[in-house]
């Protein structure tokens, strides 16, 4: 479903993205981690098109994010993107977030959305929540919405930008079980995270990045086994001894 | 001079000090929508990545910010006749004049209000499908606009006060229509003490404003 070939990408003559390759089939739920700077939110943000890169090739169902021809919107609106900071709209009420590019994009009518955000935020648990403003809401309460924000455009595929790396500890668990809830129900997701637990609990693989490059791209099971790569392990061992 | 305040003075000349008070008043209302109008599309053409554009938008404006208010009120009063080949009536060359040049103030203004939003708003606004001109429409202008709420309500009331410049092209305005009655009945103080308090409750109402509505829009 995604596939990512070759793809470099220069911030002025800073090399962000070496030659990565990878790809998410259907269904499947891959974690990427690695160090700060490693360029992990650079590659998810490259799928669907949030950043641009020079070189390589990313399809999303066989449509060509790079392609000067592509609606980037349109295929925007089929992949959900959660953001570390959550990026509601402040200053909306947090039903019109989640309706309102049902309607501005997917042309849905007023009731159709309403009816769609009430379901989701059931899900995530937040329907009382409705008619407040995110800033009354906790941290992992936005995310959650956030989470619904995405959901409610029917994405075929979800990107995680670090979702609960601006979370109080205790709020990480209420995202982490909509995530694993979703992953559970079969979606698409590329995650980038530090969640280890999370990782092994739900990811099918694991991709370890380093300075640019994909350094590891292995099943979880390998993975958390033996990594090949030396850096890899060095990672493991600092982020899973505390 | 000061021997013997006559405040009757300034009743009886009530009905033409308000004719030049609506003429201030239309002037700086629309002023300020033009204004705001414009400066909003030169802010967004300021912040293009494309380069011509953006150097059109800020060369525009270091332009008129570089001129007197007081002489591109004249130039536009013969100008703009000139090069439309008829006359158009003072008061539509100076709202043209007002309009250019506060556009070019809006937009610094503007500026920084779209730029007080983080760069990710924009991101989440592309990433749910949304294209650059309904990000900008429904997410990061009416969050700019908050946040510059106090600084675009100065600057407006600024402008108010500058309205009065167009006293160099003759044309009639509060301040103008005040001094004329001065000169008329040799009333100096009686119509410019009063001039000035009307000044001063405006702007005082304006500023209130500004305050008030901050408190209710801030996020």
């Amino acid at each position: 479903m995604i596939e990512v070939k070759n793809v470099s990408k220069w911030y002025g003559a800073f090399h962000v993205l070496k030659d990565c390759s990878t790809s998410v089939a259907k269904g499947q739920v891959v974690v990427i981690c690695g160090p700060s700077g490693s360029g992990k939110s650079t590659l998810i943000k490259c799928v669907n098109g949030l950043e641009p890169f020079q070189k390589g090739a990313i399809t999303v169902n066989d449509i060509s994010v790079g392609d000067k021809a592509t609606n980037l919107s349109q295929l925007r609106s089929r992949v959900g993107m959660v953001f570390q900071n959550f990026e509601l709209f402040p200053h909306m009420s947090v039903i019109r977030n989640i309706m309102l590019a049902q309607i501005k994009v997917l042309g849905r009518s007023e009731a159709e959305a309403e009816e769609r955000a009430m379901k989701l935020l059931t899900r995530v648990g937040l329907v009382d929540q409705a008619a407040k403003y995110p800033a009354q809401l906790s941290g992992g309460q936005q995310q959650r919405v956030a989470i619904a924000r995405a959901l409610a455009m029917d994405p075929f595929a979800m990107l995680f930008d670090e979702p609960t790396s601006a979370l109080d500890p205790e709020m990480i668990n209420e995202v982490l079980d909509v995530m694993v809830a979703l992953a559970e129900d079969g979606m698409t997701m590329m995650v980038v995270t530090h969640e280890m637990g999370f990782a092994k609990k739900v990811a099918d693989r694991i991709i370890f990045m380093d300075e640019g490059h994909i350094v590891e791209d292995a099943t979880t099971e390998e993975f958390f086994g033996t990594p090949r790569s030396e850096r890899a392990q060095m990672f493991l061992s600092k982020i899973l001894s505390h | 001079m000061f021997g013997g305040i006559d405040y009757g003075v300034v009743e009886r000349a009530l009905p033409l000090l308000w004719q030049g008070m609506l003429f201030t008043l239309q002037l700086t209302g629309l002023s300020i929508c033009g204004g705001v109008f414009f400066g909003t599309i030169l802010a967004l053409m300021r912040l293009s990545s494309f380069r011509s554009v953006s150097f059109f938008a800020a060369s525009y404006v270091n332009f008129f910010r570089s001129l007197p208010l007081i002489l591109v009120i004249f130039w536009f009063y013969f100008l703009v006749p000139k090069l439309l080949g008829r006359p158009i009536g003072g008061f539509y060359s100076v709202l043209i004049a007002f309009v250019m040049f506060e556009a070019a103030y809006y937009c610094e203004i503007i500026r920084a209000g779209i730029q007080s939003v983080t760069r990710t708003q924009v991101h989440a606004g592309y990433a749910l499908g949304l294209t650059y001109g309904q990000t900008m429409r429904l997410i990061i202008l009416p969050q700019a606009f908050r946040n510059m709420l106090p600084v675009l309500l100065t600057q407006s009331i600024i402008m108010f006060q500058d309205t009065s410049l167009v006293y160099v092209v003759g044309l009639k305005d509060f301040l103008t229509t005040a001094d004329l009655i001065s000169n008329r009945d040799n009333r100096p103080v009686e119509l410019f003490v009063f001039a000035a308090i009307v000044y001063f409750i405006i702007c005082l109402i304006g500023s209130n404003s500004a305050r008030r509505l901050q408190r209710k829009y801030t996020i």
